[in-house]
């Protein structure tokens, strides 16, 4: 598929055809303002350009994951978007998986095609009892299955970063959430540093870094793009871009959910902010953009999904994900690429 | 252990997403038109569509026998609920 100025009819499209598709430079916090504030006439436009963005600095291939959750619910922290914040009353009870059935888990995950599995626990940081559990699992798991193992067990120290590389994870995820401006609405028990912190010591030690966000909450499209903006700095190697589930007995769980148009303008932004970045699909694009905002989405920047269920709610069935990359032409991406 | 969640049948007397009984109590049926439901603590049946609709995007959080709170685990293909008293469901 060819790109063509002539379907831009917007300056601020112009300039990231020019800046983002041709030279390969991100868009700045103001500039994706003026992506986030387009009118729904010029979406399409931008959605196109956000695709050819992809395909020109990333290739065609979708990056397949699944994830599981090792250590459910209990959780110290307060998150206002999060079912399994122990602070909070949600239904969501506090759960341990035992290690066959998250080797199970990870069998059926490789089985979609599927190139990343990702273990994650509801915790602060890691605990010796949940790094040794951690070492066990990514042990089992290599012994039965290929596939890559990421983690996403909260804020690290740096012995445990070190443990981590040196078992071989592959990939660390935590998530910025959102804007530094944003983080104090949305949680208290710990701060935006400490996360960055995070992150950094990941990069450092070699891990491929897995850092998203979480949209919908009742930030600002200037927040929004701040938000990007601060990702984009990061320079992260993948980005999982989250939509609003409200969730019973959390204090956002009255939150509207996000308008589906709002959630593509997003996605064009975030793709124009990260040119090079995976740019994944997480949890709550069924609620947000339904079936049809899905292959919007595909079609407008993102360049991986998580495949089958969440860690707490469903997803949509795997085969109709798989399905939809056959019916888009888009090949799953191998596990020898991804080395 | 069932191979399928229950979901909302007339056998199942408590909504697996809100905990909350499906029908209105017997004492709430048989009381004069002014007491009967007011959107309060127990929904009659049709509150529960929206739940229902829920449903399809998550795993029971109660059990739909006697509305405890269920243990969950999610998988990336599918997913168990535990009851401590009606044992495993799981799909």
């Amino acid at each position: 598929m060819t790109f063509s100025p002539n379907h831009l009819g917007h300056p601020i499209l112009e300039t990231a055809r020019q800046q983002v598709l041709e030279m390969g430079i991100g868009l700045t916090e103001e500039q994706l303002l003026d992506v986030l504030r387009l009118p729904d006439a010029a979406l399409p436009a931008a959605l196109e350009l956000a695709h050819q963005v992809r395909l020109r600095h990333c290739g065609e291939d979708v990056e397949v994951e699944g994830i599981i959750s090792i250590k459910t619910g209990g959780c110290p922290e307060d998150c206002h978007f999060c079912s399994q914040s122990g602070v909070f009353d949600s239904p969501v009870r506090g759960v341990w998986l035992d290690i066959p059935e998250l080797v199970r888990a990870a069998k059926d995950t490789a089985a979609t095609g599927a190139t990343e599995f990702c273990i994650v626990a509801a915790v602060r940081g890691p605990d010796i009892k949940l790094m040794n559990q951690i070492k066990f699992a990514i042990d089992r798991i290599r012994q039965e299955v290929d596939i890559n193992i990421a983690c996403s067990l909260g804020m690290l120290t740096q012995k445990q970063v070190d443990q981590l590389a040196s078992w071989g994870v592959h990939r660390y995820n935590h998530n910025l959430e959102t804007a530094r401006s944003y983080f104090p609405h949305v949680v208290t028990t710990h701060t935006y540093e400490e996360r960055l912190e995070t992150c950094a010591m990941v990069k450092d030690a070699g891990m491929e870094l897995c850092c998203g966000a979480l949209i919908g909450m009742g930030e600002t499209l200037e927040q929004r793009a701040e938000l990007a903006a601060q990702l984009a700095a990061l320079e992260p190697h993948e980005v999982p871009l989250n939509f609003l589930n409200p969730r019973p007995g959390t204090p956002l769980e009255k939150q509207e959910i996000m308008d589906g148009k709002d959630a593509l303008r997003a996605i064009a932004a975030f793709r124009l902010a990260m040119p090079r970045t995976v740019l994944r699909y997480a949890g709550g694009r069924e609620l947000t953009l339904g079936d049809l905002g899905t292959r919007g989405g595909l079609l407008g920047g993102i360049n991986a999904v998580i495949v089958g269920n969440y860690l707490t709610t469903l997803g949509r069935p795997a085969a109709a994900d798989l399905d939809l990359l056959v019916d888009l032409n888009m090949p799953i991406k191998e596990l020898q690429k991804t080395l | 252990m069932s191979t399928q969640s229950q979901r909302h049948t007339a056998e199942t007397p408590y909504c697996e997403l809100c905990g909350l009984p499906l029908q209105p109590s017997s004492r709430q049926k048989d009381a004069p038109k002014e007491e009967k439901y007011d959107g309060g603590d127990a929904p009659p049946s049709y509150q529960h569509s929206r739940c229902a609709d829920l449903l399809q995007l998550e795993p029971p959080r109660y059990c739909a026998s006697c509305g405890r709170r269920l243990k969950v685990q999610v998988s990336p293909m599918g997913w168990w609920a535990s009851c401590a008293r009606h044992g495993m469901n799981a799909r």
